[in-house]
Order: structure tokens, then C-alpha cells, then sequence
């Protein structure tokens, strides 16, 4: 998987609240609808911008808050092929690969938005073709690389009855 | 080398000596889940095709984040919950039963349980030194259906707290104070093992508010040893037979170890828009506020409400400022109407919601306007926590909040304390003699 994409690039502490904001909590079960809002209160027009394909980029803490799994899934439905960050909070992390979206942590200080980034997932490579740049970014624990290939968790346990640790 | 409480608690499930930085598959106990997460989860459920819980008895939903609900599609989302528990057998918390971080610990949790929940501050059972953590709608699906999960076994920080709590001060400001230190991601994968004399002196109100806020610094889960003071919580939960004595082993390893000191400390306000943004009070005085709020899993138990009683009762509150109080579980309600609590706050000039989380998570029942100031005795204060992205949030304890309430800025409750006894302040000799009649 080697996806393409421009950068949207966010700051510190992007929490579930300004990802998927609690006045559309009533739209939990119409998750199309409420990804037409997703990241509104960071930036109210990213959800109109966003192409397929495009990286959201954030710092540190990248998805602190609450359990919502709804977070990771808008973004996902909004066409962001993955989440690049310095650090993420650990149950937005979790939340996203049980949905079958990447997040990486890497060093996100030099990439800027609009910035054109392209991916290895097998590799373990970032390029930012504007800048120059080659990052490398962390490994995921096995039982997490086995859920993302697997297309998230439910994928995962429908294929395995079980998870598969190693 | 011995075994920090999480790994005690980790090691009994998987029947074999785990260590921090493993991952294992253990079974779950207690599953935990609310009217904002259970929809999804149980879509992922029929995704799985699992028509039985592995545990209903122990698979617990909650109405509290729309209750009442304000919306057809809520009123739906809420049918929906409702028909799943009557044909799964799963135990129900309906409408103004109560948030559920109040009510698991009030009658499911037992020490050395394991409680995954789709809500992240179900880190407060860990105040019953239960390994309770929140996760989302899918893990707590798998986890409803299969009786299990997977965990990588945390490294743990060990926070030991010394000295008397001062006059006005609480385990609120303590916490807030450790999250302003230690940053909103100073402890993110890892547990905190809350100990030291003063946790050991706390009751178990104040215990949950400080395993509560655990994720605040991106903890995992926030345990504290079970004790004597969890013996007496639960018995008089009716429980007493679930306890057993749980502490960490003699020479078990932490990662970080950080002492706190009590007995200089302020009263604490963070500051918005992130929880860490914490300063002491003396830095905040002045701050005018529109909304009072008195509520949510951190700060709405008989106990709060109580501190919060003491200093309002008899008095108007300020014509500019709202004040609102949701109790933490229709339990805490009702015992807070025995006490005379309720009626004092509505003299008071108080709205009193029902048990929920409705203002806390921006549903419905206090969305601020654009640029108000709102105080809080929540969790969190990330922008448009509240409804309202253009309004900002500050969170302190009941206390701050009950002064600030009288006075429409941040203000200092100690001016309105003047007994003190033990980690809790009292105004009059009226409410130590409540204190002994329970």
C-alpha cells in the first residue's frame, strides 16, 4: 500500500471533541452525515477541502478525549488515507487501527499543508515530495498490523474467531 | 522482581506472571457501555454475527449521555439499546439512573476485576483497584461477545501523595495540579498507581475523582491498592463479600516514581482549552463567569454536593452567573434530597438536571453562549466540550465552584470555610454531626 495524498497539517492536543464535535452526537448512527462535520471545530472548512487520499498531519497528542470510535471513523469516511502525528492518545490509537485506519507517529515538525506526501506501509517510509523529506515512522505491534491488514477488528475476528496475537 | 497492581491483576486473569510491556489476551469481567458508544457496538456485534454475550450478568448499558433524550434520533438510538437488552439478557441503566461511571462502581465493580468500557473515563473504577479502561464501540464489542481482550500489560508510574489536605483543598486540585505537571500526554500507555498516606486517608468519593481523571494525563487506568476504605465502600454497596485485599508487591518495578506534597497546595483552576493548563487559584481570581456547572463522574457525589451545600446554603446565588447541578446517580439524588441538599440548591437559585452527562458532553442542558466563561466540576475542557466551541470552559472542585457561583467570578472558597477537620473542610458543627450519624 503505497497511498498519495496533500497534507493537512493540525497542532498539538487535536482532541475527539474538535474532531467529531458532541452537538452532532445525534448523527452516531448516520456516520456519512456526521463526517460532513469532521474536524470542524479545528478547521470548519476541512471537511469541504479534504481530497481522497489526503494526510491529516497533527503534533503531539493527536486524538486525546473520549472513546468515540465515530472519530477515526469520519475521518476514514472523509477520504484520509492516514494520520501522520508525533504522538497519538492511546484510545484514538486503537479505536483507529480497530477501524482500519493507519496512524503513524513520526516527527510531523517539517511537513506543512498542501505539502504532497506519499507512503510505504510495507516500508515504513514517508516522502514529502515539496520538501524533500524522508521519514521514517514507528512499527506497530503485530496484533495491531495483523487488524489493519485484516481491515479493522470486526474483519479481523470474522476472519480468526479470535485475535491473532502473533 | 514483584508485580505493580496491574500486573498482579493481569497475572491472575491470564493464570500465568506477566510483565509490563507484554501483550496478552485476558478475559474481561465487566463491560461497560453508553447511549453515545452501545449503537455502534452493537452493530459490530450483528457485524460479527455473535447473538449471545459471553456475560450478560456483567454487560452493562447506560442511557446517561442524552437523558431525557432531546431527539428523535437519540429516542431511536435509545429504542435501539433498550430492544438489544431485552433480547440479550444484558443489564440496563435506563434514563436518570445515572452516569455511568457512578453506577458501575456503585453495584458491578469488585477489586481485581477487569472492566473494559466504551467510554474513557472508565479508568474510574481503578479507585477500586479494579483494571478498568476505557475503549471503543469495536474492542468492547469483541469483548461483549468473546469475554476477552487484548491488552499490552502498561508500565506504571507510582504517585505518591503526602500531607493533610489545607482548608478548601481537595482531590480535585490534587489531580488537577499532577495533570498541570505532568502534561495532558505525560502518561500516555502507561497506569498510574495512586498511594501514599493522604490516598490511603481518602474516602472513596475521593478516590474516584482522582482515578477519574487518569486519562487526563493519557493514562491507561489510575489504580489505587483495595483497602479497608474499599471494604467499607462495599459494604455498604451491599457487597462486602466481593472485597479482598489487593497492594502491590514489596519491590515491583514503576517507571517513574513522583511525590506530591498536599500540604502547601491551592485550590487549582485549568485554564482553557486543555486540562493541563492548570494554575493555582491565586492566579485566577477575577475571571467572571456566566455558568456554574456542579456535575459529571468527576465531581457529582453525595460528597461533592455536600461541600458544595455548605458553602451556598442560605445564600442568592449571583444574579449573572447560571448555576447548574446534575447528581451522579439517582442514588446520589435521592440521598441528596434526604439531606436537604436539592431544596437548599434551588433556594440557592440553581437548576438541578437530572443524573447524566448531558452539559458535560455537550448534548444537551448547558451549552454556553458564544464567549461565556463557564466553571465547571468536569473532567475535560477541550473546546466545544461544552456545545459551543466559542465559549471556554475552566474546571475546578465543587468548592471553587460553589464560591465562584456566589460571587460570578472565580473565587475562593476558603473565605466561606472556616472549620477545618481532617482532608475535609467544614463550615459549621451542623455537618460534622452528619458526618457521625452515617
Amino acid at each position: 500500500m503505497t497511498p498519495k495524498g496533500s497534507a493537512w497539517k493540525f497542532g498539538d492536543n487535536i482532541s475527539t471533541d474538535l474532531i467529531a464535535p458532541g452537538r452532532y452526537f445525534h448523527l452516531r448512527s448516520n456516520l456519512p452525515e456526521m463526517a460532513k462535520h469532521v474536524m470542524e471545530d479545528a478547521d470548519p472548512s476541512f471537511a469541504s477541502k479534504v481530497n481522497k487520499g489526503d494526510f491529516i498531519v497533527g503534533g503531539s497528542n493527536f486524538g486525546l478525549g473520549s472513546s468515540r470510535e465515530h472519530a477515526p471513523t469520519i475521518i476514514k469516511l472523509a477520504g484520509v488515507s492516514a494520520v501522520l502525528a508525533k504522538s497519538f492518545a492511546r484510545i484514538f490509537y486503537r479505536n483507529s487501527i480497530n477501524v482500519g485506519l493507519p496512524v503513524l507517529i513520526c516527527d510531523t515538525d517539517k511537513i506543512q499543508t498542501g505539502d504532497e506526501l506519499e507512503i510505504d506501509l510495507v516500508k515504513g517510509i514517508i516522502l514529502d515530495r515539496i520538501r524533500n523529506l524522508k521519514l521514517t515512522f514507528a512499527p506497530l505491534p503485530k496484533v495491531m498490523i495483523n487488524i489493519l491488514n485484516d481491515g479493522g477488528l470486526v474483519a479481523h475476528i470474522q476472519k480468526h474467531g479470535d485475535f491473532k496475537l502473533s | 522482581m514483584g508485580k505493580s497492581l496491574s500486573e498482579i491483576i493481569i497475572s491472575q486473569h491470564c493464570q500465568r506472571d506477566v510483565k509490563a510491556g507484554e501483550i496478552v489476551l485476558t478475559p474481561v469481567d465487566v463491560c461497560l457501555l453508553q447511549d453515545g458508544t452501545a449503537p455502534l457496538a452493537i452493530r459490530q456485534l450483528e457485524k460479527l454475527g455473535l447473538k449471545k454475550l459471553a456475560n450478560p450478568s456483567r454487560t452493562v448499558f447506560f442511557l446517561d449521555h442524552a437523558a431525557p433524550s432531546p431527539r428523535r434520533e437519540l429516542s431511536n438510538d435509545h429504542k435501539f439499546i433498550r430492544d438489544f437488552v431485552a433480547q440479550t439478557g444484558a443489564q440496563f441503566s435506563d434514563i436518570g439512573g445515572g452516569i455511568s461511571h457512578q453506577v458501575i462502581n456503585e453495584y458491578y465493580v469488585n477489586p481485581g476485576d477487569i472492566l473494559i468500557g466504551a467510554d474513557s473515563h472508565t479508568c474510574t473504577g481503578g479507585a477500586l483497584c479494579a483494571f478498568s479502561t476505557g475503549m471503543g464501540s469495536s474492542d468492547v464489542a469483541v469483548a461483549m461477545g468473546l469475554g476477552k481482550t487484548w491488552l499490552r500489560v502498561p508500565e506504571s508510574f507510582k504517585i505518591v501523595v503526602r500531607g493533610e489536605f489545607p482548608l478548601g483543598v481537595y482531590a480535585k486540585d490534587l489531580i488537577l495540579h499532577f495533570i498541570g505537571k505532568i502534561g495532558a500526554d505525560g502518561a500516555t500507555y502507561k497506569a498510574l498507581e495512586f498511594c501514599g498516606e493522604t490516598v490511603e486517608n481518602m474516602t472513596m468519593s475521593q478516590r474516584l475523582t482522582l482515578s477519574n481523571m487518569a486519562v487526563e494525563a493519557g493514562a491507561k487506568v489510575g489504580l489505587i491498592a483495595a483497602d479497608k476504605t474499599t471494604q467499607k465502600f462495599l459494604k455498604e454497596m451491599g457487597r462486602g463479600n466481593k472485597y479482598r485485599e489487593i497492594k502491590p508487591e514489596k519491590d515491583a518495578v514503576y517507571e517513574r516514581s513522583i511525590e506530591i506534597d498536599v500540604s502547601r497546595l491551592e485550590p487549582q483552576i485549568s485554564f482553557p482549552h486543555t486540562v493541563d493548563n492548570t494554575r493555582p487559584l491565586s492566579q485566577a481570581q477575577g475571571v467572571k463567569i456566566q455558568q456554574v456547572f456542579l456535575g459529571t463522574c468527576t465531581n457529582a457525589r453525595l460528597e461533592d454536593l455536600k461541600i458544595f451545600y455548605e458553602i451556598v446554603k442560605g445564600k442568592k446565588k449571583n444574579s449573572s452567573t447560571r448555576v447548574i447541578v446534575t447528581p451522579a446517580s439517582r442514588k446520589v439524588y435521592l440521598d441528596a434530597m434526604k439531606s436537604g441538599y436539592i431544596q437548599a440548591f434551588m433556594e440557592f437559585g440553581a437548576e438541578v438536571l437530572p443524573s447524566g452527562c448531558g452539559p458535560c458532553v455537550g448534548v444537551h442542558g448547558g451549552v454556553g453562549a458564544d464567549e461565556d466563561n463557564i466553571l465547571s466540576t468536569m473532567n475535560r475542557n477541550f473546546r466545544g466540550r461544552m456545545g459551543n466551541p466559542e465559549s471556554n470552559i475552566y474546571l475546578a472542585s465543587p468548592a471553587v465552584c460553589a464560591a465562584t457561583a456566589i460571587k460570578g467570578e472565580i473565587a475562593d472558597p476558603r473565605e466561606f470555610l472556616t472549620v477545618k477537620k481532617g482532608s475535609s473542610a467544614k463550615s459549621s458543627k451542623k455537618s460534622s454531626k452528619q458526618k457521625k450519624k452515617k
